[in-house]
């Protein structure tokens, strides 16, 4: 598969599985406002990956289009990292896996405004905009949860400790992100990592939060296909109709 | 061989009217307002051909009024006599509340959306101070919103994101009225 294809599905992925996760919560939500909140939030990262997939799929040339991206690959064909697959859990554990992912989308949406690839840049420039919104919620939340009672912030700070090894994986580069990063399409691993951990690092004590070691064991695999259990159940919902009714349309 | 003189299939119809019928398409979410006055029409351009080539852009990525909005744009021209009409999809520059026309945000006002208050994000800015644009003290910073429906700046946010994506909640300390605020963006 081709360099950039390959990296543009890797996008597309990340933002549709977050998606299908978050919009569980519709009609779950702890409180009115969050539910309008993740389903919202929910919708950008749809319509954000609906513009990698038509462009993955442009430059494939193979005749699929974003409805068969989405829903007829199976798992190994993902390219999403682990953290998004890491299942809704408790409220922490939904903010906090936002919170990680939010934090590395905006500083690689934003580099990505500079990409070589001018419909790249566009698509990115379209995004920075919502993915900043996201980025602003997401760490007011986590000051409001780790700030907040004995238990949030009990629950917070283990969702921060259980999602840790999870927040690595965007910053693994392989040779594909390489590839882009020669070419001028995609930001440097090492400067979106540093940015990471200080914005991290700055909301954590903020919300009296322990941030976990730097240095610590990362988990990798998604982007090369390798997937938790997580996700197979997390597609075998999304694509059901599709599966079931092959063709089925509105 | 000789050179034809190509006829425009709806000649007389300049852009300006096409303009003006694309003024009276209301956003299939907040009808009182246009999709002209909401920024959503970038270009009319009549093409050598005859047809005419509309350039859409989209508010937000996800937003699920696009389809219709450029349904009810072929429905409109085709009722007044546009037979050809092409549609382009625009992303960058990006759309900004910024394009909203003054009558645009009158009519919001109006119908009890409080209407963006001030310029927006500068993504130039963005780019230079990345960290600066996230500082949970550059959220904060943001200006009063007025009640749309008493006038009063006594107010305060319940959720930055209401009942479209282009939307917070917000609610006035002085009139108890909970409402909608259209985000800079």
């Amino acid at each position: 598969m081709d360099d950039k294809v390959n990296y543009l599905l890797r996008l597309g992925d990340n933002a549709l599985i977050l998606s299908q996760q978050l919009s569980q919560w519709c009609g779950k939500g702890p409180a009115l406002e969050e539910d309008m909140a993740l389903t919202n939030v929910a919708l950008d990262l749809l319509g954000q990956t609906r513009m990698w997939y038509e462009y993955a799929a442009e430059l494939e040339g193979a005749g699929r289009d974003e409805d068969t991206l989405a829903y007829l690959r199976d798992a190994h064909d993902f390219k999403n990292c682990l953290l998004l697959e890491q299942p809704n859990g408790n409220y922490a554990d939904t903010l906090v896996r936002q919170f990680y992912f939010d934090t590395w989308h905006y500083f690689v949406i934003e580099g990505l405004t500079r990409s070589s690839d001018a419909r790249i840049a566009a698509i990115a420039e379209k995004s920075l905009k919502e993915v900043t919104y996201h980025l602003r919620r997401s760490g007011d939340l986590m000051v409001r949860l780790g700030d907040g009672t004995e238990l949030s912030h009990a629950r917070t700070q283990n969702a921060v400790n259980e999602l840790w090894m999870y927040s690595g994986e965007v910053f693994a580069y392989d040779a594909v992100d390489e590839a882009m990063v020669a070419a001028g399409v995609a930001p440097v691993a090492d400067e979106l990592r540093a940015h990471w951990l200080a914005h991290v690092a700055e909301i954590l004590a903020e919300a009296t939060l322990a941030m976990p070691s730097a240095d610590a064991w990362m988990q990798k695999g998604g982007k090369q296909g390798r997937h938790s259990e997580h996700l197979g159940y997390i597609l075998a919902e999304m694509q059901f109709l599709q599966r079931a009714y092959p063709g089925a349309t509105w | 061989m000789t050179t034809a003189t190509v006829v425009p299939a709806q000649a007389g119809i300049h852009a300006e009217q096409i303009w003006a019928w694309l003024g009276e398409v209301p956003d299939p979410e907040i009808p009182v307002i246009s999709i002209v006055d909401l920024g959503i029409v970038r270009d009319v351009q009549i093409a050598g051909d005859g047809a005419y080539d509309i350039t859409i852009t989209p508010t937000y990525s996800g937003c699920p009024a696009m389809q219709v909005i450029a349904d009810a744009i072929t429905e409109a021209l085709h009722a007044h006599g546009v037979a050809e009409v092409r549609l382009h999809n625009q992303l960058s520059p990006a759309w900004t509340t910024d394009w909203m026309s003054e009558a645009g945000k009158l009519a919001l006002q109006g119908y009890g959306i409080a209407p963006p208050a001030q310029q927006v994000i500068d993504i130039s800015g963005l780019r230079g101070g990345a960290r600066a644009a996230v500082s949970r003290r550059a959220a904060s910073s943001t200006p009063r919103i007025a009640c749309p429906h008493c006038g009063s700046a006594h107010t305060e946010i319940t959720s930055q994101f209401g009942s479209t994506p282009c939307k917070a909640l917000y609610k006035c300390l002085a009139c108890r009225e909970p409402f909608d605020y259209f985000k800079c963006h």
